[in-house]
């Protein structure tokens, strides 16, 4: 009696929660885009840090040019005299998924600015990620588990640090494309639909675009794929989701540029193939299995094994060829140094220099997932509560992207949606105990048992109501057959799940534990608190950790507000009284935001792909003035740009970043010696500084008439005060300075007239003479 | 190379001399004016130089005549920024000015090249009468810094050209020419007998009975901190939204154009030693917005620039900024300052439905010479018969822009000037006719758009596209 009242009600409710729950996730999306303007509030509509910038030039480089520009772009703007094939060596998604906004939108002529659609499609795209995460969460756990995983990744710190508006990187949009693969691998493991297993193909052909983190994809689904036969869950769905993403997948990522040939060559998509030729092995053995008698099966099976184990040999023989034979033997630094932490600082300085590759610290983990810690565990066991082939897939993610979150901080990116999702279904689990205790316990204590365990059930948590829903939906599922009448197909598809999950619930919900009233009570309150805290941490971190542009610092002192735009100051110098074609020597952290904000040709730039000009420019810059001059004139150079920040205290400038520019110079130039700038292993510019530290251009650069500011010459970075004072500067003259010495851009000296020289020649011949061998000798000019 | 300068304009004075001599007798013109007494000031204080020039004409022909010649040299006649005349009527106490009209004359010009602008009387004069003019001659470009490139402990220092003679048609009984330099520091200047220079003053004449068209070249070289602020090109957009508000965005090319620097710029001299360092720098620009002006934004290509400071009073709007680095001879800085104004203080309606937006021309900038000037002023969408009416010549022609989610499209009424200075920020008014029913097409619009998408969810929602039925 009382099931068919619920299945009349279920009805309305069902749809009731259908509008709920869209409602939910259109204020997820709203949470989730409007979290990330505290950028845009507190500072300004500005592109921040440095990758963004190139993107930005990208863009606009798109929006200008077209599509076909874009794509056979020669950029002779950077790495100069080298330049850059930005068309094939960039990954177009981002650009394009920009270029495509801003185009749209003025063809329907808002007239919206290049650099406002870029500022604003990070948090666009989180947006996308959330409800992303939310068809996947649903895909595992049902749709409250969705719901409250969804509103995790709205918030969580760690996608938060690299998509707050302003935040023009890949990972803005790969973040969403990652998750959205994830989705759709699972629906079509779930579904065994073939229009999924294309939407997943080209959804990994977006992410391919994107970001070079797919081959994170390309790797994990494979070895989920391997898991499932291993495990003996071998099913044609599982075929279905896994073989033509593998065909379309490969072949769409080849279109790609940057990636090309390497999606067939390089060791990281082998893993692939080779799984791909397994699940044929075994869709084949499954095939035979099923038209033979079992003893005709065994004697199958020898002489499958056999043949087999020929083909085998022969394919691993293939790709051992293959792989000595293909021109990046086999792995790229960045690969490398995900399976063998230490590789990248062994052999790779530039690759270690880069503070975003370190691995992270304890703490860190805490900022960029903080609660979502501690309830990981959690959501793992509720994923083997009952195990399936989805469940068993986000336990595999979570488990490898905390590997990878340990080597390099950067990927703690991939770690956070894992995170998420296992959080909201540690989350809606527990809920969904807790509250169905309590509906248990009241419905002892009252009578009346129905509404007001409703009640209380929907003011702990709107997500709840749904999973309830669900549940009472599916156990009255068999006796409202006239519902079935009027659903569509699609809605059919998704009760056939609702059947099947439903089963396994029921199964579970007559084994669940009936906690008592108190104790849920409390453990509610508690898990409230926990949520409470995880939104005053994410807000936090949002407003105050993850939103200076860094172009622009503020600091705040007893007078107020001070501001320090030093860095735009200099590079708007430079673009406006420079000469257009003019060349500009820095280290390369600036090189993407000299061409982008100056518009000059640099030497070096962020794109590290060419070590040695970085070595060269390192050497420079570690090099004695003389010597430093030739190299720079030799690269036609015209200004020397250096970042100081001892008047001010700005810790990330060029004194600090010193060693690396040695380290990586000496690398290639072995002329260029550490410990010749270390006085006992220590890395100092005071008066104990060893001389060659003190004779090198950096440091006379930096510190250039600095003495003159306050009479002593204190450094507020290295609290001290530096070792040499008072010199003068031969072969480069200063031409322009920032307000607060941040930047101070040098100029090359050209080389004096000869003609002087000529009347003291005689005087002078033998000192010269002796000038010139001592300059042979200590010339180890990368260029002669 | 001075000497043969100067000979090249002895030279040329020879030639202008002989050839009035012969042009002189053969053409007779019916009007016939003298001036009595002529005195001249020179204002070389900015980089802008003002000219005032007092005239006592008679008429000493014997007709009745109102048509009153200027001549220019035809180096100075492209400087000429501005000519503004008027007539002074009563005496000493009881003076006022009447404003007259200036037109470039349609008569052929002088000897030499010599160009001609006429001034026209308002009352004609008879023979034998006399009348008073007060003339304002604007002067762009007429400083030349030398040396051409200082380096940032220098002063600067210019040459300023012109002659100790008023060039006239007419024949000049007496006149003197004074010239007010901005300090006391003059290098050297021409003596054409009798010369005097107290203090800033310089004093030419009083020199008497000058031929027609006599010239006599000087030179002074003194000098000029002053901030030489250029704006090679300012585009001001005035967007009219009739939901209230007036939105004005200006785009400025902001150059040094006094002597260039040369060498070093450094920056511990020029935070120490304000006062030597870099005199001839700037890096304060004030600008004078109406009043109750809001949103005010000031930013360029690479995002938004702090350094600002809005005092808002009701009288009008201070604005000042600073460009990103101070700005030293040669160098340029470009920039955008942004604002909106409440729609009721410039849009009026007169009769019929015409309305009309008054507002003022020139750049906000104080002190400063625009090269070339453009304003567009976007109406709404839907307005039709726009027209501008400007008090000056000015090119002027219609475009129309797209923005959010136009249709037809805003008609934008383009005014061009080149060389604008402080005194052209006159009204200027342009008419149109608008119908207020169009400020509803574009919420109508989306709110069709959205209607339909609507009603297409719930057709996909209640349409079975299935073939199969199970």
């Amino acid at each position: 009696m009382a099931e068919l009242e619920i299945g009349k009600g279920s009805k309305l409710r069902y749809a009731f929660g259908n509008v709920l729950s869209l409602f939910i996730l259109l204020l997820i999306g709203v949470l989730a885009f409007s979290i990330r303007l505290f950028s845009v509030i507190k500072y300004e509509s500005v592109i921040h840090e440095f990758d963004p910038y190139f993107n930005y030039r990208v863009t606009q480089f798109l929006t200008k040019n077209g599509i076909y520009d874009f794509w056979n772009w020669f950029d002779d703007r950077t790495w100069y005299p080298l330049g850059r094939v930005i068309g094939g060596t960039v990954y177009p998604g981002l650009t394009l998924t920009a270029g495509t906004l801003w185009w749209i939108l003025n063809s329907l002529n808002i007239p919206l600015s290049v650099e406002t659609v870029c500022v604003f499609t990070a948090p666009i795209f989180s947006a996308f990620a959330a409800w992303a995460t939310y068809l996947l969460t649903k895909e595992v756990k049902g749709t409250g588990a969705g719901l409250t995983a969804a509103v995790l990744l709205a918030m969580v710190p760690s996608y938060i640090s690299r998509s707050v508006a302003g935040s023009y990187d890949n990972e803005a949009v790969a973040i969403f494309a990652l998750i959205f693969t994830f989705y759709l691998y699972l629906k079509t493991l779930n579904t065994g639909s073939l229009f999924y297993a294309t939407l997943n193909a080209l959804s990994y052909f977006y992410m391919v675009c994107s970001w070079g983190g797919y081959t994170f994809i390309i790797n994990l689904i494979p070895m989920h794929a391997l898991l499932c036969i291993v495990t003996g869950r071998y099913s044609s769905r599982l075929y279905i989701a896994y073989a033509p993403l593998i065909v379309l997948g490969t072949l769409l990522a080849s279109l790609v540029p940057v990636v090309g040939f390497n999606a067939v060559m390089t060791s990281e998509h082998f893993a692939s193939f080779l799984v791909f030729i397994i699940i044929h092995v075994v869709a084949l053995v499954y095939y035979i299995k099923g038209i033979l008698t079992p003893k005709m099966f065994k004697v199958a099976v020898t002489l499958v094994v056999s043949v087999g184990m020929i083909v085998c040999f022969a394919m691993v023989a293939v790709l051992v060829a293959l792989v000595a034979s293909s021109p990046t033997k086999g792995w790229s630094g960045r690969s490398l140094s995900l399976l063998d932490p230490t590789y990248a600082s062994k052999y790779i300085p530039i690759i270690a220099s880069v503070s975003e590759h370190q691995p992270p610290t304890w703490p860190s983990y805490f900022m960029d997932i903080n609660v979502l810690a501690f309830l990981v565990p959690a959501g793992i066991i509720a994923c083997f509560l009952p195990l399936s082939d989805a469940s068993s897939f986000v336990v595999l993610y979570i488990v490898t992207s905390v590997y990878f979150s340990g080597v390099m901080v950067r990927l703690m990116l991939v770690l956070a949606p894992a995170a998420c999702i296992l959080s909201g279904i540690a989350l809606s689990e527990a809920f969904d105990v807790f509250t169905r205790s309590i509906k248990c316990q009241l419905s002892d204590l009252l009578s009346d048992p129905l509404p007001a365990a409703g009640d209380m059930a929907s003011e702990n948590s709107a997500v709840q109501n749904d999973i309830v829903k669900v549940d009472k939906h599916s156990t009255a599922q068999k006796s409202d057959e006239g519902l079935k009448e009027r659903t569509s197909k699609k809605n059919r598809k998704k009760e056939k799940e609702h059947v099947e999950k439903v089963s396994i619930k029921a199964r579970k919900e007559k084994r669940l534990l009936v906690l008592p009233l108190e104790t849920s009570v409390i453990a509610i309150l508690l898990l409230v608190m926990l949520g409470a805290f995880y939104v005053v941490h994410c807000v936090w971190a949002a407003a105050e950790a993850y939103s200076a542009p860094s172009i622009v610092l503020t600091s705040h002192s007893h007078d107020g507000l001070h501001v320090f735009d030093d860095f735009r100051e200099a590079y708007a110098w430079l673009s406006h009284n420079t000469e257009v074609d003019d060349k500009v020597a820095s280290w390369w952290d600036y090189g993407y935001q000299t061409t982008a904000m100056a518009n000059r040709t640099v030497i070096v730039d962020n794109n590290t792909w060419n070590n040695t000009h970085i070595a060269t420019v390192g050497t420079a810059m570690s090099s004695p003035e003389k010597a430093a001059w030739e190299i720079f004139d030799s690269l036609d150079v015209k200004y020397v740009l250096v970042v100081f920040g001892g008047l001010v205290g700005y810790p990330s400038d060029d004194i600090n970043k010193f060693l690396w520019m040695v380290r990586i110079g000496g690398g290639v130039f072995p002329h260029i010696k550490e410990p010749d700038y270390l006085r006992d292993g220590q890395y100092r510019i005071d008066s104990q500084a060893t001389p060659t530290m003190l004779n090198c251009l950096m440091y006379k650069l930096s510190y250039y008439r600095f003495v003159e500011t306050d009479g002593k010459g204190f450094d507020r970075v290295r609290r001290t005060e530096i070792g040499k004072k008072h010199f003068k500067l031969t072969h480069f003259e200063e031409v322009f300075t920032t307000h607060h010495w941040m930047v101070r851009i040098y100029k090359l000296k050209s080389p004096k007239n000869r003609v002087r020289g000529k009347t003291k020649k005689s005087k002078s011949k033998a000192s010269s003479a002796a000038k010139l061998k001592k300059v042979d000798r200590g010339k180890k000019n990368p260029w002669h | 190379m001075e000497g043969l300068r100067r000979l090249r304009i002895a030279l040329i004075i020879v030639i202008l001399f002989v050839t009035y001599c012969s042009s002189s007798s053969s053409s007779s013109a019916p009007q016939e004016f003298q001036i009595i007494n002529a005195e001249r000031r020179i204002d070389l204080s900015s980089h802008i130089v003002n000219v005032f020039l007092t005239l006592k004409v008679e008429n000493t022909g014997t007709v009745t005549a109102s048509e009153v010649l200027l001549a220019f040299p035809p180096t100075q006649v492209d400087n000429v920024a501005l000519v503004k005349a008027s007539s002074v009527v009563g005496k000493k106490k009881k003076k006022t000015y009447v404003p007259l009209p200036v037109k470039p004359s349609t008569q052929p010009n002088g000897p030499n090249g010599a160009q001609l602008v006429s001034i026209f009387l308002k009352d004609p004069l008879n023979p034998g009468e006399t009348v008073t003019l007060e003339v304002l001659l604007i002067l762009t470009h007429t400083l030349e810094p030398f040396p051409a490139e200082i380096s940032q402990s220098d002063s600067q220092l210019v040459y300023y050209r012109d002659s100790a003679l008023i060039l006239s048609p007419y024949l000049v009984k007496e006149q003197t020419t004074y010239i007010k330099t901005p300090s006391s520091k003059v290098e050297s200047y021409t003596v054409v007998e009798p010369t005097n220079r107290v203090n800033t003053e310089l004093k030419y004449g009083k020199y008497n009975d000058q031929a027609p068209y006599s010239y006599s070249p000087i030179i002074v070289h003194f000098e000029n901190n002053h901030p030489f602020a250029v704006v090679e090109e300012l585009l001001r957009e005035v967007e009219i939204s009739h939901w209230g508000s007036v939105q004005i965005t200006e785009h400025y090319k902001l150059v040094h154009a006094g002597a260039r620097h040369k060498g070093v710029f450094s920056r511990v001299e020029y935070q120490s030693r304000p006062s030597i360092s870099g005199i001839s720098s700037f890096k304060h620009l004030l600008l004078r917005l109406p009043p109750r002006v809001h949103s005010v934004y000031y930013r360029d290509g690479i995002g938004n620039i702090s350094t600002s400071h809005l005092r808002v009073s009701a009288k009008k709007s201070e604005l000042e900024i600073e460009p990103r680095y101070p700005l030293f001879g040669g160098w340029k800085a470009t920039f955008v300052i942004g604002y909106g104004l409440p729609l009721q203080d410039f849009l009026f309606e007169s009769s019929e439905g015409v309305r009309y937006l008054n507002f003022s021309f020139g750049c906000p900038l104080a002190d400063t010479l625009v090269e070339k000037l453009t304003i567009k002023v976007v109406l709404p969408e839907g307005s039709k018969n726009a027209s501008a009416v400007v008090p000056f010549p000015v090119e002027q022609h219609l475009e129309t822009s797209y923005s959010y989610l136009d249709v037809v499209g805003r008609p934008v009424v383009v005014l061009e000037k080149k060389n604008v200075v402080p005194e052209h920020n006159i009204r200027f008014q342009v008419y149109y006719n608008f119908n207020p029913i169009f400020m509803l097409a574009e919420p109508l619009m989306l709110v069709s758009v959205f209607l339909l998408f609507f009603v297409a969810c719930l057709a996909y929602l209640h349409v079975d596209l299935s073939i199969r039925k199970s």
